[in-house]
């Protein structure tokens, strides 16, 4: 039973049935989160590549990222930070076409970021249709503080996993868990389930 | 830094509102009693949870600006005109009020003494360079505090960028290891910096890059975003620096 705060109200009157539990509206606003400066990598040096638990290396370079089939998606997004943003923009490449006839066992993925930042999911959820990897936002190309040149994009999950400035995935048959979940977010971060932190 | 696995279950506990008051114009300190709190790191955040007679519930994030020696919670709140929370949180709350509260949370923006000692490594005794804009000083307050209450011999500064004199928060925790610097206005006699923090201020006022400072810098986004990215410019290892934006929600919970 949750403690009632004496004198809190809400300020909406009707509750957006788009916003999970523990979320609010940002609006126009998109806010930036990393815990680390951003990392400038120049697009002849960039790369996507798959790897670990596949029947051998997947490499596209920028050119070759590119020409790969986009599509063009509209979504909410939600931050564990507690703020949702409506029918974002984005443009890229399904996670699904980059997975198109690899062989493998794996059912984890970990996406691994320039800078370091990693994070763990479930193969499962980037498949079938619920994942991207994103160049462009709101029709323009992604700015580097929103992860560009390319970023994950797994709306359905806690906006943490969708890793910014990605370089790659590692398919793996376990579960590593990756930055943020290391140091206790949880493992999967389902917003319609509050799964904020390990144990929720 | 060891990565500390904080894997235990975090459930909702009981604050008891021991103080409520205006530190600025703009920023209250809320004082909590938390019975079964289970300590924190310097840099630790929380969050806080609301709900309405109608069920409806509001959640915020907020740093701990407290030391973990403290045996209060202190956070600092920046009251946002239209807000949902900050407003509440402000002008409503009262000493005596209860409020739901779950934490520690986060354990990449931390910094505590026991780094130094770290079994004897080399790198144990690296400077720490601390940069904030306006209440992102928050987290600061508590590495300072407990820099201080544990009389660490780690080399620690920060560069604090303030509106006004006014606006400086927690005055009697700064100590002589702080640069403020008035981005909105001196008093005739202010003899300390004033303007923004720029390429010029950091090279000058923080820890060379050769000395291979432990960088934290918290702040407004644009604030984070410059500070870090001039830095890197200025020779910094960017694995070094951490970052912590409030006013992540857009300035307005």
């Amino acid at each position: 039973m949750s403690l009632i705060s004496r004198g809190f109200g809400r300020r909406e009157q009707r509750r957006d049935e788009r916003l999970p539990p523990g979320q609010y509206d940002a609006g126009d606003l998109f806010p930036v989160l990393s815990a680390g400066p951003t990392p400038r990598t120049s697009l002849s040096e960039w790369d996507l590549t798959l790897q670990g638990e596949v029947d051998g290396l997947r490499r596209w370079t920028w050119e070759e990222f590119r020409d790969l089939p986009r599509e063009a998606v509209s979504v909410d997004i939600h931050c564990v930070t507690k703020w949702s943003k409506f029918d974002t923009r984005w443009e890229g490449v399904a996670v699904d076409t980059l997975l198109a006839g690899v062989r493998t066992e794996a059912s984890y993925v970990v996406a691994f970021c320039d800078g370091g930042y990693t994070t763990n999911l479930p193969l499962a959820d980037v498949t079938d249709g619920r994942a991207w990897v994103v160049d462009t936002y709101d029709g323009q190309p992604l700015a580097p503080e929103h992860g560009g040149p390319v970023r994950l994009l797994v709306p359905h999950l806690y906006f943490w996993k969708s890793a910014k400035w990605l370089r790659g995935f590692a398919l793996s048959r376990f579960d590593e868990p990756g930055f943020w979940e290391t140091f206790g977010y949880h493992e999967r971060g389902d917003p319609w389930l509050e799964q904020r932190y390990s144990g929720d | 830094m060891a990565r500390a696995a904080v894997q235990r279950r975090l459930t909702w506990l009981r604050a008891t509102v021991l103080e409520n008051r205006p530190e600025t114009a703009r920023v209250h300190r809320l004082l909590l009693d938390v019975p079964g709190w289970p300590g924190h790191l310097p840099g630790q955040h929380v969050d806080l949870r609301l709900t309405a007679e109608d069920g409806y519930t509001a959640q915020r994030s907020y740093s701990v600006a407290s030391a973990p020696e403290d045996p209060r919670l202190h956070l600092l709140v920046e009251r946002a005109e239209g807000g949902e929370v900050s407003p509440y949180l402000t002008d409503e709350l009262r000493p005596g009020d209860q409020l739901e509260l779950r934490g520690p949370i986060g354990g990449y923006f931390v910094w505590s003494s026991a780094v130094d000692r770290g079994g004897g490594r080399p790198e144990g005794r690296r400077p720490v360079q601390l940069v904030a804009g306006g209440v992102g000083v928050a987290p600061f307050l508590a590495m300072l505090d407990h820099h201080r209450r544990t009389g660490g011999a780690t080399a620690v500064r920060l560069l604090y960028s303030a509106r006004t004199l006014q606006d400086v928060l927690a005055r009697d925790v700064l100590g002589s290891w702080t640069t403020i610097t008035l981005t909105r206005g001196a008093p005739a006699d202010w003899r300390g910096l004033t303007g923004r923090i720029d390429r010029r201020v950091l090279e000058a006022q923080t820890f060379a890059p050769t000395t291979r400072p432990r960088v934290f810098a918290c702040g407004p986004t644009s604030f984070v975003e410059t500070v870090a990215t001039t830095l890197v410019d200025l020779g910094h290892d960017p694995s070094s620096i951490r970052l912590e934006r409030f006013g992540g929600s857009g300035d307005r919970s």
